[in-house]
């Protein structure tokens, strides 16, 4: 069964390309325009991996994060928050939030995949 | 990145979409009727469009949105108040950003320094609240040097010597040591030593504590950053040192204690989720899959309409089931057309919501005081026609600031306030949109009006004419009553152009105006351009297509009712009127059709350059709704028609476009001109009687 | 003509507009083929969207002699060019058993009025001869290229030269000297 992924951002130009990569790449693709829209998405379906933007309206990426790892059955779901240039502070407040990765935005296909191998089991 | 190419399209739909919400926000900043989400939502379009930009690598975009985005970061975190100066600037950034993203569509770069100005205020305010950021902007210039600390080692094999002690945290976080081990393979070499030295016994085991840790010797043709790069996510859940062997100076990390970050976010976040407004659960859906659909629904209402004609011949007794089935067809069929073209209709509010702001830049530019009252901008209409409103409102509105309102000297001396008001609003009115612009300002100075008139010859100088004929005189083409031509409405549009601009989209507009109390523009336009009412009538065995907003009258004119002028041109008399007759079966050359239009019937049009016309055509076959299709996919634009539809019978018809058949008629229209002087003015009292009576 | 088809079908030339290349560096092209009274015309199968049998047309203001019109086809609105009257001859005598190619080029569609449809034809481009000088130029500007088939002569039609824009107007502009 191939792996599913969800991705979550407000931007469909952003959710289409995270889309039209991970799904070049064999993986099934769920999505979501806001964290609200994820939690919904996600239920009880096994997924794994999330990718999730930061900024989106309803409920922001690191309110999501935190809502996945309190969640009864998500909580060990890796969670990869999307963050852009040299945005230190981001990457430590996904962190805390307990993210497990981050990508920076813009990324090239290769790297988004690169960086999914190395969180997604 | 080519293979995002085909995201663009998307992008910049985006885009659009963005912008919009940008100003709108930005509105509510200037009125400061904003809250906290209010920014976040401006942070999060500009935020979005940078991205997205990023993706593309359009370059200029994404420097200058990065700047905005910084600063609206700041403004979002309390860190810079919003004050007017600020709003100005963001008012400006946002044009900027409109324009880069039009040339990025167009496939162009910005010429250089192209927005330079805006993106060094962003900075000022930025730099002034936050003088660090000036230092970390200054440096980002070379971002390469942070990364020439470590080694490389291109060609040579290095030895690594990794110590990886994980925390329970990096569990928590989801994190897998496999997965790290996995990737350290793909670099080089890898053997690995586990450590079991902390394993406790298995009844005391805790199964989310970290336990375990690993030596890792990787000899591989990489640099220290590559391998750092493997651990990025994990560093600061584990404890972990990286050495190069038989280095003097080992360019290690070493991350024991997990750095103490501020908190405090939540709180943050809480308080912006609240007082948001219900979301409306939507998909977005692309314009060319929604045109197929109603294209196709268009075909059935004409294949429905083709199968009742043909049961209208049939024995209704002996056929009932049929007949009732087919009448039941007719019902969905209707339904099912509201309901697909219900799905393009989109509130007024987007071309609405520049509004404001093109109000706020006029009254600098002009030294007047002037407040913008909207209402109904969630009235809906076809996509089509919101595209085709925004020029006639802005003429109209900016008609209104530039003539109509008084400056605040003048209003104070007139004993009004100081301040005045501009209303736009729209609703709709059996099956039309009605658009209202409304101004308290000083009215149309007739006086002023029928004076320029008369010198453009526009009226001539004995004729006598009411004040609504004089009000209409504006629209009339070539007037425009500013003495010297301004700045604002010297744009080269007249109220004419807009007047026949709305025509051609079978609307109709009208004035009134009250001396010392101000002018009202009516707008009445149709809900889409997609269908249309028509008359279809016949000439010479074809038959066409008139819109019933162009008709006025039909008729059959008597013998002594018909003259000509000595160059040929036919005139009616209708009710003491002359009006010029343009021969259907002339102007298309037709073989055949009727030429005296005694034995025929006169359709009598508004056109807007030549007046009321006469059409003579054979007969009239009936009223019906029809789809407009472009004939021009295929076949080049013919003079005299817009577009065509299918009949009932599965024919093609033409639909006439009366003013291009006029231009187009071979007949000398001109000629009719001192005639028709007397009748413009007539022509648009008589419309704007009808306009009323319509929106009663 | 079924048969025929059938036959050119299994030999399973890539018949793709670019026209692939088949076995030995030859490309093949697959051709439909008309008729016009005598003579014998074809177009690129990939440009044929449908063949079918004439109906009325609706004639448009000031159309060229050629044009015939346009007709509904399932709500597109097709302009019909009367091979035979494109090539200086009179007007075709349309019946129902004339037939109509309809043929897109690029994102336009234009139909074709002929007589008959004969054949599928597979030609390799090779034996695609230029076309002769003629007496009539008219006719000659209007052909990409002369190919012999079953010891007929065939000639192939560039359709866009037939409907582009100058060649509207200057007949419409013709039409109305004469």
């Amino acid at each position: 069964m191939s792996k599913r992924i969800l991705a979550v951002d407000d931007s469909k130009t952003m959710r289409d390309m995270v889309s039209f990569t991970l799904k070049g790449a064999g993986f099934e693709v769920l999505e979501a325009h806001d964290g609200q829209h994820a939690l919904t998405v996600l239920g009880d379906e096994k997924v794994n991996l999330v990718i999730t933007d930061v900024n989106m309206p309803n409920m922001d990426g690191l309110s999501l994060v935190r809502a996945v790892r309190s969640h009864p059955v998500h909580r060990s779901t890796p969670v990869l928050v999307l963050t852009t240039e040299g945005d230190a502070a981001k990457k430590s407040e996904g962190r805390e939030a307990g993210a497990t990765g981050w990508i920076v935005k813009p990324f090239a296909p290769e790297k988004l995949l690169q960086v999914v191998q190395k969180v997604c089991v | 990145m080519d293979d995002f190419e085909q995201f663009k399209s998307t992008f910049f739909a985006e885009c659009s979409e963005l912008l919009a919400d940008l100003e709108n926000d930005l509105e509510l900043l200037q009125g400061e009727f904003y809250d906290k989400e209010t920014l976040n939502s401006i942070f999060r379009a500009v935020h979005s469009i940078k991205a997205g930009a990023g993706a593309f690598q359009f370059k200029a975009l994404v420097k200058f949105s990065h700047a905005f985005e910084a600063l609206l970061d700041l403004l979002r975190n309390d860190e810079i108040p919003v004050v007017e100066a600020v709003v100005t600037v963001l008012f400006h950034a946002s044009d900027v950003l409109a324009q880069m993203i039009e040339l990025a569509r167009d496939g162009q770069e910005p010429e250089s320094g192209y927005g330079a100005e805006t993106l060094a205020e962003l900075d000022a305010i930025r730099f002034t609240a936050r003088p660090a950021d000036a230092a970390a902007s200054a440096n980002a210039a070379s971002p390469d040097a942070a990364l020439s600390n470590g080694e490389d080692a291109p060609d040579g094999m290095t030895t690594f010597l990794i110590k990886f002690l994980p925390r329970a945290e990096m569990f928590q976080h989801a994190n897998e040591p496999l997965l790290l081990v996995r990737e350290m393979a793909q670099l080089g070499q890898l053997s690995a030593t586990p450590s079991l030295d902390r394993l406790p016994d298995l009844d005391t085991i805790d199964p989310e504590q970290a336990y375990l840790s690993w030596d890792f010797v990787l000899k591989a043709a990489c640099s220290i950053q590559d391998v750092e790069e493997v651990f990025e996510f994990v560093v600061d859940d584990a404890e972990l040192t990286i050495e190069i062997e038989k280095s003097e100076a080992p360019a290690a990390i070493e991350v024991t204690e997990e750095s103490a970050l501020p908190a405090g976010v939540e709180s943050k976040n809480a308080d912006t989720r609240s007082g948001r407004p219900a979301q409306v659960s939507s998909i977005r859906v692309d314009l060319d899959r929604i045109d197929r659909l109603v294209n196709m629904v268009g075909e059935l209402v004409i294949t429905q309409s083709m199968l009742s004609q043909q049961t209208n011949d049939m024995p209704e007794e002996r056929f009932v089931p049929v007949v009732r089935g087919l009448e039941e067809l007719a019902l969905h069929t209707r339904e099912l057309q509201e309901s697909v073209m219900a799905i393009r209709m989109q509130p007024v509010k987007s071309v609405f919501a520049r509004m404001p702001r093109l109000v706020r830049e006029l009254a600098t530019q002009l030294s007047k005081k002037v407040r913008l009252e909207i209402s109904g901008e969630n009235t809906e209409v076809d996509k089509t026609v919101v595209e085709e409103i925004s020029d006639p409102i802005t003429h109209m509105i900016r008609n209104s600031l530039d003539h109509g309102l008084e400056t605040p000297e003048e209003r104070i001396a007139a004993g009004k306030p100081e301040e005045g008001v501009i209303t736009l609003s729209a609703e709709h009115r059996s099956g039309r949109i009605l658009i209202v612009i409304r101004d308290d300002g000083k009215g149309i100075n007739r006086e002023v009006v029928l004076r320029k008139a008369r010198e453009r010859g526009i009226v001539a100088p004995e004729q006598n004419l009411s004040n609504e004929e004089i009000d209409n005189l504006i629209f009339a083409a070539g007037f425009s009553t500013a003495d010297a031509v301004t700045d604002v409405s010297g744009r080269g549009v007249g109220m004419d152009v807009v007047k026949r601009n709305v025509q051609s989209l079978g609307g109709r507009i009208n004035i009134q105006s009250t001396p010392g109390a101000g002018t009202s523009f009516t707008m009445m336009l149709p809900l889409t351009l997609a269908v249309m009412d028509g008359m279809i009538v016949a000439v010479g065995g074809e038959k066409y297509v008139l819109p019933i907003t162009a008709i006025v009258e039909c008729l059959r004119p008597q013998r002594e009712a018909l003259s000509r002028l000595p160059n040929g041109l036919e005139l009616v008399q209708v009710r003491g009127e002359y009006i010029p007759l343009v021969y259907l079966c002339r102007a298309f050359r037709l073989n055949g059709g009727i030429q005296n239009p005694s034995e025929g019937l006169v359709v009598l049009v508004d056109s807007d350059r030549f007046g009321r016309i006469g059409i003579v055509v054979d007969e009239l076959l009936g009223q019906q709704q029809v789809v407009i299709k472009s004939l021009e996919a295929n076949y080049d634009p013919v003079p005299g028609l817009s577009g065509a539809t299918i009949l009932g019978n599965g024919r093609v018809a033409a639909i006439l476009d009366v003013e291009g058949l006029c231009e187009d008629s071979g007949t000398d229209l001109g000629s009719a001109a001192s005639i028709q002087g007397a009748s413009r003015a007539h022509e648009v009292a008589t419309s704007q009687n009808e306009t009323r009576e319509a929106s009663q | 003509m079924t048969e025929l088809q059938v036959k050119e079908a299994t030999v399973g030339y890539p018949t793709s507009q670019g026209a692939a290349s088949g076995v030995g560096g030859a490309e093949y092209r697959q051709f439909v083929s008309f008729t016009v009274g005598q003579e014998e015309y074809a177009v690129d199968i990939m440009q044929v969207r449908e063949i079918k049998g004439w109906t009325e047309v609706t004639v448009l203001p000031n159309q060229p002699p050629y044009m015939r019109g346009v007709l509904n086809l399932r709500g597109l609105i097709v302009p019909i060019i009367d091979l035979r009257c494109r090539f200086g001859q009179t007007r075709t005598e349309a019946t129902a058993s004339h037939v109509v190619v309809i043929v897109a080029l690029g994102d336009r569609i234009v139909g074709v009025l002929v007589d008959m449809v004969s054949d599928i034809l597979t030609v390799n481009t090779q034996d695609i001869r230029a076309v002769p000088d003629m007496e009539s130029r008219d006719i000659q500007d209007f052909l990409v290229g002369i190919v012999s088939a079953n010891e007929r002569m065939v000639a192939i039609l560039a359709i866009e030269r037939l409907t582009n824009t100058r060649a509207l107007t200057d007949a419409a502009a013709a039409s109305v000297a004469a």
